[in-house]
């Protein structure tokens, strides 16, 4: 058995008066890719962002790697090794590539690594590397994507939260976004996924999650839950 | 060809004619024809000049040709940096040995504001917050100066440490309560605050004179050791009074803050602040801490603007409430925004302009502020991203014609 990375038990989350997690209960395991599938509105961005603290969980707890982090502020969890990649590519328009990556090795401080690392981006996604210079604003949606990945990786994560990565992108840029997101777990980091596309989440995945009206109603590991009668039919839009 | 750019010289005079014969033929004796067409039209003949200069050139290749403005301020950017700092350098340096009193007071005057404005773009160009109450800062400052210096006759160098201490702890008052504020709500909190300060020194007659102001401030003073004399060693003190040396004392000031603000600039703190004005919820993931950051522009914006403060009650003697009102805020920030958000050769331009410009339309009295605001509507509208933009955005404007700084890494 697999030791947790990533442990959130009964968490409520409320935006004001807004209930917007009921009692969420997860796990991901180290090395592994989870995801977290739902319609529009069942909180899969919210479970991520409140493993954040932003907004932080009124209720419930949340462990990383053993420790509880739910009380903490949003940077000292980034320090510990959990990165985000937010949802609708929020990168930083105004700065170049380069500058965009920088910033999220802004906690580091160890300038060799980060160059090497600076590498293993370029290398997962060469067409970066082309347009290094280039303001992130001027870059078409995808590349916008494989930016906000990129600048993920770039705090060398144990942990790496993606939310939505095939966010209104062509069905081609989507394989090749869902290819790469295995190579990064292959070579040690653990995923946590927030999809629309759950066919697509589900087969790169060891473990689903699946979300309705802040709660979880449904757990299993993916490919059994590709399979499952009632998550083809309501997510795989299958008969 | 011909038909077109006949109109637009119609135009273009037709637009000169309102700007200038209000401007220039309204004054206090009345209104003053003779003046006010002279000069429209030398201005016209100017414009019909180069209207047939460009019809004898005919149609040159149709590029669009850059702007006069453009044209002086790409031409500047272009050259070497030592030859424009030295020159720049020469020029301030000399400066008082030519110039009347009158010019050096304007000049004295514009580098309060080139610290202002470099102050306030820390705030506004760097972090993206929009403050119209900064010159409270600057009020911090005059009065934490005038009232040790008063009260406590403490000498101006010990009273600025104060007064800068005090003026970021203002900062982080205004900044705390609105750390999840933008944009326009931001602005109108901001504002209030300014106008606080300002009532509050208005009112507090027993402290602050109330409207009368303080004055009998000692100047600021160089000490020097001094070995004659009946006690043997002293200490001798040396009055920065005379209109040159307070223009080498602001002049130095001035250079301390731009060096500072360009050195802020390039850090890892700058970084963090840019973030904070691109995305702030990206920023959060990446681990900046969005509050610490943001208090730290508003103090270190509030440091700048007291320490401009400290240095203006000492040179007039004087501060009264009513040179810190709401216009003194906005005249900040257009500097900021006319001289081009987040650059610092543009904010120096710009304050020159913005301070400068008012004084040479002087005799024009109240209609001063109708030229103000002239070039404040045309640069706005030909030239949005400010005299000299800041490299970030000179990149975002001409895309194609960045080279690439390092081939190979």
């Amino acid at each position: 058995m697999a030791e947790p990375i990533l442990e959130l038990k009964d968490v409520h989350t409320y935006y004001g008066n807004i209930h917007a997690l009921k009692g969420i209960s997860c796990t991901v395991d180290k090395g592994s890719v989870a995801c977290l599938i739902g319609a529009n509105g069942a909180g899969k961005t919210t479970t991520l962002l409140t493993v954040f603290a932003s907004p932080a969980a009124r209720k419930g707890t949340i462990t990383f790697n053993g420790e509880e982090i739910q009380k903490l502020p949003t940077a000292k969890i980034a320090a510990r090794g959990v990165a985000q990649s937010p949802e609708g590519r929020q990168i930083f328009p105004k700065m170049t590539v380069l500058e965009n990556m920088e910033m999220g090795a802004f906690l580091r401080t160890d300038k060799a690594a980060i160059h090497q690392d600076m590498d293993y981006v370029f290398e997962l996604f060469p067409v970066l590397k082309e347009r290094r210079h280039q303001l992130g604003g001027t870059l078409s949606g995808g590349e916008q994507q494989m930016l906000a990945i990129g600048r993920a990786l770039m705090c060398r994560p144990q942990l790496l939260l993606l939310d939505e990565p095939s966010l209104g992108l062509a069905p081609k840029l989507v394989e090749t976004i869902f290819e790469t997101i295995g190579r990064i777990n292959k070579e040690g980091t653990t995923i946590f996924l927030v999809e629309q596309n759950a066919h697509m989440a589900l087969s790169v995945s060891d473990y689903g999650y699946v979300m309705e009206t802040g709660r979880i109603v449904l757990a299993d590991e993916a490919s059994k839950l590709l399979t499952n009668e009632e998550v083809r039919k309501a997510y795989l839009g299958e008969d | 060809m011909v038909q077109r750019e006949l109109k637009k010289l119609v135009v273009y005079i037709l637009i000169l004619a309102v700007l200038v014969i209000p401007m220039l033929g309204l004054a206090g004796r009345g209104f003053q024809a003779k003046r006010a067409f002279l000069t429209l039209s030398v201005f016209a003949a100017i414009l019909v000049l180069s209207f047939i200069v460009k019809m004898i050139r005919g149609d040159e290749p149709k590029i669009r040709e850059k702007g006069l403005i453009e044209q002086v301020t790409d031409r500047i950017a272009s050259w070497p940096k030592v030859y424009t700092l030295g020159v720049l350098g020469a020029f301030a340096l000399l400066f008082p040995a030519w110039a009347n009193n009158y010019m050096i007071d304007v000049a004295i005057t514009c580098l309060i504001y080139v610290a202002l404005g470099l102050g306030l773009n820390i705030v506004v160009g760097l972090c993206g917050l929009l403050d119209l109450g900064y010159i409270a800062f600057y009020a911090v400052g005059a009065y934490t100066y005038s009232l040790l210096n008063l009260k406590l006759g403490l000498p101006f160098w010990a009273a600025l440490p104060i007064g800068v201490v005090l003026g970021m702890c203002c900062g982080c008052i205004i900044g705390y309560p609105t750390l999840k504020m933008r944009g326009d709500y931001l602005a109108i909190v901001t504002m209030g605050f300014g106008e606080i300060i300002r009532l509050v020194l208005n009112n507090w007659n027993s402290l602050t004179a109330g409207p009368n102001g303080l004055f009998g401030m000692k100047k600021a003073a160089l000490y020097y050791p001094s070995f004659g004399g009946e006690g043997g060693f002293s200490w001798g003190v040396w009055y920065i009074k005379s209109l040159p040396a307070l223009y080498y004392f602001i002049l130095i000031l001035a250079l301390v803050v731009i060096i500072g603000v360009r050195r802020l600039d390039n850090s890892r703190v700058g970084r963090a602040w840019i973030a904070i004005r691109e995305d702030e919820t990206a920023a959060e993931l990446s681990g900046v801490n969005t509050t610490i950051y943001k208090l730290l522009a508003y103090s270190l914006g509030a440091a700048f603007a007291s320490v401009a403060g400290a240095f203006f009650a000492a040179k007039l003697s004087y501060t009264n409430p009513n040179f810190f009102i709401f216009m003194e805020s906005c005249i900040v920030l257009c500097i900021v925004v006319l001289g081009g958000v987040g650059s610092i050769p543009g904010i120096i331009i710009a304050a020159f302009v913005l301070i400068a410009v008012p004084e040479v339309f002087r005799e024009l009295q109240n209609y001063r502020m109708l030229a103000f605001g002239a070039i404040m509507t045309i640069m706005m509208v030909f030239k949005p991203e400010g005299l000299i933009p800041a490299s970030r955005r000179r990149r975002e404007l001409h895309e194609g014609e960045m080279a690439p700084q390092e081939e190979t890494d």
